[in-house]
């Protein structure tokens, strides 16, 4: 065993070293939770609109979900700190409102993930197409708002269970 | 920016969002009184969850009144740092909670006005109006859905509630007519095509609001008598006790993060 001082590892592994492209940056996105549904990356959730890199400076711009969402100031520092962590010092967040994000935007990856976390995902038809525990279809609302401002309170009547469903906007 | 837009002087476009963003901030601020004292804990959550849409509407309204104010002015500079003579919105938001049915009547009036209201305002000529419009337009249909649909099931529902949504409409009629005047704030953001004159909202809210009435079998009031003022800062005591309460603590520490 040598004496010599390890060297420090730096957080995101090789991807540190990696050259700064918008694969990258995306790449590095897709490891940042959403706050509140950790299951699901900020890259699946379809609100990570466009990143630009001029020089060694790169902007993430970022579509809120709802305008008071608490989670999106949070959002914001979580990617600047997964940027940082990763060696790249010079970013910034911009928001941008419009298009307006819509539900649609969440990948299919996102979509499953959520199904396995217990909350159905959107359906076109604005309600869920089957209970997430047992596959039930015969289906209660309980509240049209939930523990978020993304989500309803739904109830299976099959096997008794409520459930959140991420509702459809 | 459009040349139509410039035509708008600027006080008179910062007015007329103040309005936008002081009914959206007045609504949360009462809605928010609810939150752990709704009659279930599913309602309690429902009208936590539309306090905070209004919120961040608010949010995007005056944060794009005090960009366009030009003197510094953020968002929380203009919610915290104004006295009620300062604020636009109108009277019927500032109006107190009473029962769940009143505050959800008082919703509903507001909500189908602010449908009507924002789907237009997605044409507006100002870039950044539309956007913000189209943003909120997406929360205030859900909050439609809601409010319409508690309205007509208590509307529709046993002797006490019926009573009940047909005193807290017949108490809050005098306050429908100011979201349909028009002065000339309003003419001058209409005739730029930055908005839609307030008069014109009136045929599509009243389908709205017929429609739901004559579901939940309560009876329209017939009069047009309108309680008036609060687009141009003359306000009810009420406000005064929702600001008290509201900017309390940035007006006693001021600056005060967390």
């Amino acid at each position: 065993m040598s004496n010599a001082p390890l060297a420090p590892v730096p957080a995101g592994g090789d991807l540190t070293r990696a050259p700064l492209t918008p694969d990258r940056i995306w790449q590095l996105l897709d490891t940042v939770p959403d706050p509140e549904i950790p299951v699901i990356s900020l890259v699946d959730l379809g609100i990570i609109r466009a990143v630009d890199i001029d020089g060694d400076k790169v902007v993430v711009t970022v579509t809120p979900t709802y305008s008071g969402c608490p989670a999106t100031r949070v959002i914001n520092e979580d990617i600047l700190a997964c940027l940082h962590a990763n060696g790249i010092e010079n970013a910034r967040v911009n928001t941008r409102l419009s298009p307006a994000w819509t539900t649609d935007w969440i990948s299919e990856k996102g979509r499953a993930a959520l199904l396995e976390y217990g909350i159905a995902p959107p359906q076109p038809k604005g309600i869920p197409e089957a209970c997430p525990r047992c596959g039930g279809h015969s289906l209660e609302l309980t509240a049209q708002f939930g523990s978020t401002p993304c989500k309803a309170l739904w109830r299976c009547n099959d096997c008794l269970e409520p459930f959140d469903y991420f509702k459809c906007i | 920016m459009t040349a139509n837009v410039m035509a708008v002087e600027g006080n008179t476009l910062f007015n007329w969002l103040l309005r936008l963003g002081d009914n959206t901030l007045v609504l949360s601020h009462r809605v928010s009184e609810w939150c752990g004292h709704a009659p279930v804990l599913e309602e309690d959550i429902a009208l936590a969850n539309t306090a905070l849409d209004l919120i961040g509407q608010t949010q995007m309204w005056l944060g794009l009144a005090g960009e366009v104010e030009g003197k510094g002015r953020d968002a929380d500079a203009l919610a915290y740092l104004r006295d009620a003579w300062d604020f636009r919105n109108l009277l019927l938001v500032e109006r107190p909670n009473g029962d769940f049915g009143h505050t959800m009547m008082r919703q509903f009036l507001f909500d189908a006005w602010q449908n009507v209201l924002l789907n237009r305002l997605k044409d507006s000529t100002d870039p950044r109006v539309a956007d913000i419009a189209e943003k909120a337009a997406k929360e205030a249909a859900y909050h439609l859905d809601r409010s319409r649909g508690t309205v007509i099931a208590l509307g529709d529902g046993t002797e006490e509630s019926h009573a009940r949504m047909q005193a807290a409409l017949d108490a809050l009629w005098d306050y429908v007519g100011e979201m349909f005047l028009d002065d000339d704030v309003d003419r001058a953001i209409a005739d730029a095509d930055v908005g839609p004159l307030p008069s014109s909202l009136r045929d599509a809210w009243d389908g709205i609001v017929n429609a739901t009435l004559n579901e939940a079998t309560l009876t329209r009031p017939d009069s047009d008598f309108a309680q008036t003022g609060g687009k141009t800062g003359r306000h009810t005591e009420d406000l005064g006790y929702i600001l008290a309460e509201m900017q309390f603590l940035q007006r006693a520490y001021p600056g005060a993060t967390w």
